[in-house]
């Protein structure tokens, strides 16, 4: 009887963990969208640092997102980040006494940390490949913060009422056809926008017709296993302010063995546990918790 | 339907009721002293924490914290949860060996495991809410709207959730004895087992959870802490971090609760203490083992010669290590405070291990280093307060140190009784 209803128990938790699992590893694909994402090309030898791509955001996105005006008056330091006020910003480097600016904002990686982070899919990419985030799912426990190899994720630390905030690739504006607000506000050609497989062409083909302008060297090509946004530059990305040593694999890689370990032990653990509680049992009736009915 | 459910049911449910009412507003009460200084220090703390939690819930986090758009996670959540939960893996390690091994000899200290570790799991994972931004849509991930299934995040909440419920289930027999509901009692007991299967496969994958959760932050933890092996060695480091957490805390509980010791687990209490550090011990030294693969393996020789080297020594040297040999003497001499001074260091080594891996050795390279600002503390302090108060409370309650005390022969069935109790 006891035993009977133990194991009907048993059945359904397993069952429970059966159908957990099938789901989280159908869901640890490796790459989401489209084979085509959409991306910019960024070419930092031919930005002027004239900062019409802030403006030209906070413009666009800054009344519904609770951005801040950019101002004239502010130095282009290369310690200037992206924050929870400004999607994207401009750093001024200084490398062998050339002066070089960098638009930095989220990369839309084409695997996101962030949104294989994200336990309400708040994060998400788009079919199309913009990574966006939602706020009636969100949360706020900052997981995507950690994981982003970017650190591009940024939080309101003073608010009662939260968001995550990072570039959205101008999502809707995209949907209608138009560019992103920092590429049509780009008054020195630097920022391209375009389906990533061409725009990795024409930056090949820049590279390959001016080999005196570029390093031989893409960033986002491959980095965190490749990103929609992608760069070109005169001197090695490192020394303008871009990690180098990330990894070229894309970043949920680094889990997945776990969560597919996980349906494993949810199922075996249990039957395990019971076969070693039965070859146990036997002797010891007495103050047994479990054995008095 | 059988007959006894209509005795207690049927007659006088009115009175069954108010009877029931008034045992429950007599066991609300304190008993003993109010005004004693522990009391008094917590309640003190706990009201501070209070008041900076008005502050935080009013104008954000970073009111209160020192969090940044650098270290997203702090004090609250290397502390809290990820320390805090491999402090409470006894209640697993425990269980496992009384009901899967039926090793009888440490049943005494099951009831009051357990009820550390639920306690530990309830109050933790609730300041995990302190810390969530907008913890209203903290339910998300629960009722299927958004099921963000290829995180590793979803999988511990989810893992922590059930087994706070499994937890429950394997105190819950504590409980009906204390009400004096013996076919709820009768229920719990014969379903236990399933409770306890189901509670350690939980606790397997998330304590190993808390650890893939850094897999993440490859290129932001010091090479000295990450490693693809961070699920393993946090399981591995939670039996030995249980253990010794109940062996230091069964040793403060037993002088303070002297009076609610039962006679088995006082006559037991050594040889149980002695048993539990043996098994620490061994887990220990494969632990240590599997640091030193990790290290071959991950060629980190180089990082040694650095300050984060000698830090990292520091944890598994002078604190898992030393422990570890200091276990094996006192368990050799049969020394008991040996064996609660290695208890304490194999602490103090999992607290380093925790914090260096989630906040102190997370983004090493910054110029501008993490610390927990005063309130994070006072909140982190009033956390545990509160879980201690509601520790003593059920202790001096139900049968926990002692289970052969139930409803019957208790004197706090008496409400007026119960008020004089010590």
């Amino acid at each position: 009887m006891i035993r009977r209803d133990f194991f009907r128990i048993l059945g359904a938790a397993g069952s429970v963990a059966v159908g957990a699992g099938t789901a989280e590893a159908a869901e640890t694909g490796p790459v989401v969208g489209t084979n085509d994402p959409v991306g910019v090309l960024v070419d930092t030898t031919r930005c002027i640092g004239c900062r019409m791509c802030e403006f030209g955001c906070a413009h666009a996105n800054g009344q519904a997102n609770g951005l801040e005006k950019p101002s004239f008056d502010e130095e282009l330091t290369p310690q200037r980040q992206t924050s929870e006020k400004r999607w994207t910003v401009v750093q001024r480097h200084v490398v062998d006494g050339r002066t070089i600016t960098v638009k930095r904002q989220c990369l839309h990686c084409l695997q996101p940390a962030c949104t294989s982070a994200c336990l309400t899919k708040a994060m998400a990419k788009t079919p199309d490949g913009p990574v966006t985030w939602r706020a009636s799912k969100c949360m706020g426990c900052r997981y995507c913060m950690v994981a982003c190899p970017f650190d591009m994720p940024k939080f309101e630390f003073h608010s009662a009422v939260p968001r995550i905030q990072k570039c959205q690739f101008c999502v809707t504006r995209i949907a209608a056809g138009e560019q992103p607000a920092c590429v049509a506000s780009c008054p020195a050609q630097a920022l391209t926008f375009g389906r990533r497989g061409n725009l990795l062409d024409e930056a090949r083909s820049r590279i390959y017709t001016q080999p005196g302008r570029y390093i031989h060297d893409i960033y986002g090509e491959h980095e965190a296993g490749g990103t929609s946004w992608l760069y070109l530059s005169a001197v090695p990305f490192d020394r303008i302010g871009f990690r180098t040593d990330l990894a070229t694999t894309g970043y949920p890689t680094f889990a997945k063995e776990f969560l597919y370990a996980v349906p494993q032990v949810d199922i075996l653990a249990p039957l395990l546990l019971l076969g070693l509680a039965r070859a146990a049992a036997g002797r010891h009736t007495d103050e047994d918790e479990g054995g008095h009915a | 339907m059988s007959a006894d459910v209509r005795a207690i049911g049927a007659p006088n449910f009115a009175q069954e009721f108010r009877g029931f009412a008034r045992f429950l507003l007599a066991e609300l009460r304190p008993k003993g002293p109010v005004l004693t200084p522990f009391n008094v220090i917590t309640a003190v703390i706990v009201l501070a924490s209070a008041v900076i939690l008005v502050f935080r819930y009013a104008f954000g986090l970073g009111a209160i914290t020192n969090l940044s758009q650098d270290v997203p996670w702090g004090l609250w959540i290397g502390f809290d949860v990820v320390t805090g939960v491999a402090f409470a893996g006894g209640a697993y390690v425990v269980s496992f060996l009384v009901y899967i091994l039926r090793v009888e000899k440490y049943h005494p200290i099951l009831r009051v495991t357990v009820l550390n570790g639920f306690l530990a799991y309830l109050f933790y994972t609730g300041a995990l809410l302190l810390d969530l931004g907008r913890p209203w849509n903290v339910v998300n991930p629960i009722i299927g709207n958004s099921f963000g299934v290829s995180s590793v995040m979803f999988l511990v909440a989810w893992h922590f959730m059930l087994y706070l419920m499994a937890l429950f289930f394997e105190f819950s027999p504590a409980v009906a004895e204390w009400l004096g509901w013996r076919r709820v009692r009768r229920i719990v007991g014969a379903t236990a087992l399933a409770g306890v299967i189901f509670g350690i496969t939980l606790s397997i994958l998330h304590q190993s959870g808390l650890g893939a959760l850094y897999l993440l932050a490859r290129d932001k933890i010091h090479p000295l802490w990450y490693s693809e092996f961070l699920p393993l060695l946090f399981l591995v480091s939670s039996i030995f971090a249980g253990l010794s957490m109940v062996i230091v805390e069964g040793s403060i509980t037993r002088k303070i609760f002297h009076h609610r010791v039962g006679a088995r687990l006082r006559a037991t209490h050594e040889d149980i203490l002695f048993g539990l550090a043996r098994i620490a011990m061994a887990v220990m030294f494969v632990y240590l083992f599997m640091h030193l693969l990790v290290f071959v393996h991950g060629q980190r020789g180089p990082h040694l010669a650095t300050g984060w080297g000698a830090w990292y020594l520091l944890e598994l040297v002078g604190f898992t290590a030393v422990p570890a040999v200091l276990y094996a003497y006192g368990l050799q001499r049969r020394r008991l405070p040996a064996v609660k001074a290695a208890a304490v260091m194999a602490l103090v080594g999992i607290l380093l291990n925790r914090l260096n891996v989630s906040t102190i050795a997370f983004k090493w390279y910054l110029d501008v280093r993490y610390v927990p600002s005063w309130m994070e503390i006072v909140v982190t302090l009033g956390v545990i307060s509160a879980e201690l108060w509601v520790f003593r409370w059920v202790v001096n309650r139900m049968p926990v140190l002692d289970f052969a005390m139930t409803h019957e022969d208790r004197p706090a069935a008496e409400p007026i009784a119960a008020r004089t109790a010590a």
